[in-house]
């Protein structure tokens, strides 16, 4: 904590032991700006489709389709049994028979437009969409298989399986690549830091010769890249911002490269990578500068 | 202050001095002597544990230096001035930021004002206060080193072939700081090849020669 508030604080004469680095600096400055881009856009991305994901999982676990058997003769009398059963069953909101327009347009892309509906054995779909906590599916495919025998209810659950899997593994792809970009900083820091410290031996000898201890030393170096590293992240996340603000839009539930962005607090990221960055920095320096000084001992 | 009991060390295997003893008590002056490569310099590392003995025991202020870690050999050192042949500046700073840096390493920032131009004056570095450490001539160089060793008031002073680099005239100048500083109660050991400058010292101060030849140390008589 102390470490901190001398971080922030800062001592202007103890930053002035330690000359300044011209490259090394800029360097760390764009560095920290290209992770801090990155990690902008593959968090917006991420999320996004972790958002758009959840709203199809949520849309698909609502609605369910009960399938009656294709018996054209008995048609009328196995629709109407089974809509009793429906609208008589805790959890079901609503159940609407397909219409042979809408049955048409679904089979369409296998067997084309124009589908003569009446003169093929088709089985009549009727969608249940589940209200409250739900139904129990177990419950009511029982009671269809003793009131309308041959009905098979489709809660969808082969469908949505995969589909929140995959929303699982693209937010976690996300966040290992934000957690690598992360480590990438802390590597890099941690390298021109310890470049750095070895460029100034003779500083340290100087400093130690006059009675400077290992903590006022670092500090110095801790607080130089911890402030490059926030800067380059502030100006990366900047310009990331930026470009996800003018990723095309649209409704994100046509298509997960429509609509691209962030959501509500998840604009909260916009200051915490730059935030983050500077902790990383922060703490790879202050390990890459004891650990130096215990090796100059 | 500084107290070295039966102390050895070597570099490489090769023994430098070994079974070596020396008290530096509380306001005494000391010269170490000896030829170049003898362990003059070796010896004041010794004293403000930049070194550590190979065997025997060195103790800053009463306290074993083996066993002090490295925040506590920082707090030893700032009771030690150490003052270098090459003087151990930073280059990028100015000649006042390198008086002043020990004022600073102790968080003492504040008394930079107060301290600095008496000693710049005492050291006659007024002028020179904004100039870069290789601006400055040897001479010049020596006494700004002089300027930072003393400007946290130690309780010893030491110096590495001080007038190494200087000439006749502002070695004697530079003896004389010194010797100031010892009658202030300060305890000073100056390592020297020099022993026309001892002898020219000798009636100004009372102090101890002590010759290092051949990994022993020995005290130097009439026939310095």
């Amino acid at each position: 904590m102390n470490g901190l508030t001398d971080l922030i604080v800062g001592d202007p004469q103890a930053d002035r032991a330690v000359p300044p680095a011209g490259l090394s600096a800029r360097l760390t400055v764009f560095v920290a700006a290209v992770m801090a881009f990155l990690a902008i856009i593959t968090l917006a991305i991420s999320l996004t489709t972790g958002r758009v994901a959840a709203v199809w999982a949520d849309e698909l676990a609502q609605s369910a389709t009960l399938r009656l058997p294709a018996d054209p003769e008995n048609a009328d009398a196995l629709l109407a049994a089974a809509l009793t059963v429906l609208q008589t069953t805790p959890g079901v909101e609503r159940a609407r028979a397909l219409s042979p327009d809408e049955q048409r347009a679904l089979l369409a892309p296998w067997f084309g437009p124009d589908l003569p509906l009446d003169q093929l054995p088709v089985p009549q779909l009727i969608e249940v969409v589940a209200g409250g906590e739900g139904y129990d599916a177990e419950g009511l495919q029982a009671r269809l298989t003793a009131e309308v025998p041959g009905a098979v209810l489709d809660n969808h659950t082969s469908w949505r399986a995969p589909l929140v899997g995959a929303a699982t593994r693209i937010r976690l792809v996300g966040w290992s690549v934000t957690l690598l970009i992360a480590a990438a900083v802390a590597a890099m820091i941690t390298l021109a830091a310890q470049a750095s410290l070895a460029a100034n031996v003779q500083v340290i000898r100087v400093l130690r010769l006059v009675g400077a201890r290992d903590v006022y030393i670092a500090r110095a170096f801790v607080r130089r890249y911890t402030l490059r590293a926030l800067l380059g992240a502030a100006i990366g996340t900047a310009l990331g911002a930026i470009v996800v603000v003018l990723m095309p839009q649209g409704d994100a539930r046509d298509s997960v490269f429509l609509g691209v962005g962030f959501a509500g607090l998840e604009w909260l990221w916009v200051v915490v990578i730059p935030l983050l960055s500077g902790l990383v920095a922060f703490a790879a320096t202050r390990k890459a500068a004891f650990a130096k000084l215990r090796e100059m001992t | 202050m500084i107290d070295l009991e039966r102390v050895s060390y070597g570099y490489g295997g090769a023994m430098l001095f070994s079974q070596l003893s020396l008290n530096l008590a509380a306001g005494s002056f000391h010269f170490l002597t000896g030829p170049s490569g003898a362990g003059k310099t070796t010896l004041l590392r010794l004293c403000y544990a930049d070194l550590k003995a190979k065997t025997g025991r060195v103790s800053l202020f009463g306290k074993d230096a083996a066993g002090l870690d490295r925040d506590h050999v920082a707090l030893a050192r700032r009771r030690i001035g150490v003052v270098h042949q090459d003087c151990q500046f930073l280059d990028h700073l100015s000649i006042a930021e390198n008086i002043v840096l020990p004022l600073t390493v102790v968080g003492r920032g504040d008394e930079v004002g107060k301290n600095l131009p008496e000693l710049l004056k005492w050291v006659g570095l007024s002028k020179q206060a904004e100039q870069k450490p290789p601006e400055l001539s040897g001479g010049e160089r020596q006494r700004a080193a002089l300027a930072r060793a003393v400007i946290l008031s130690p309780d010893v002073i030491l110096a590495d072939e001080p007038t190494g680099n200087v000439d006749w005239e502002m070695s004697q100048r530079l003896m004389k700081l010194l010797v100031e500083l010892n009658r202030m109660g300060k305890t000073v050991l100056i390592a020297t090849h020099d022993l026309a400058m001892i002898r020219a010292m000798k009636a100004d101060v009372s102090a101890r020669v002590s010759r290092l030849k051949d990994g022993q140390l020995v005290q130097a008589g009439a026939d310095l």
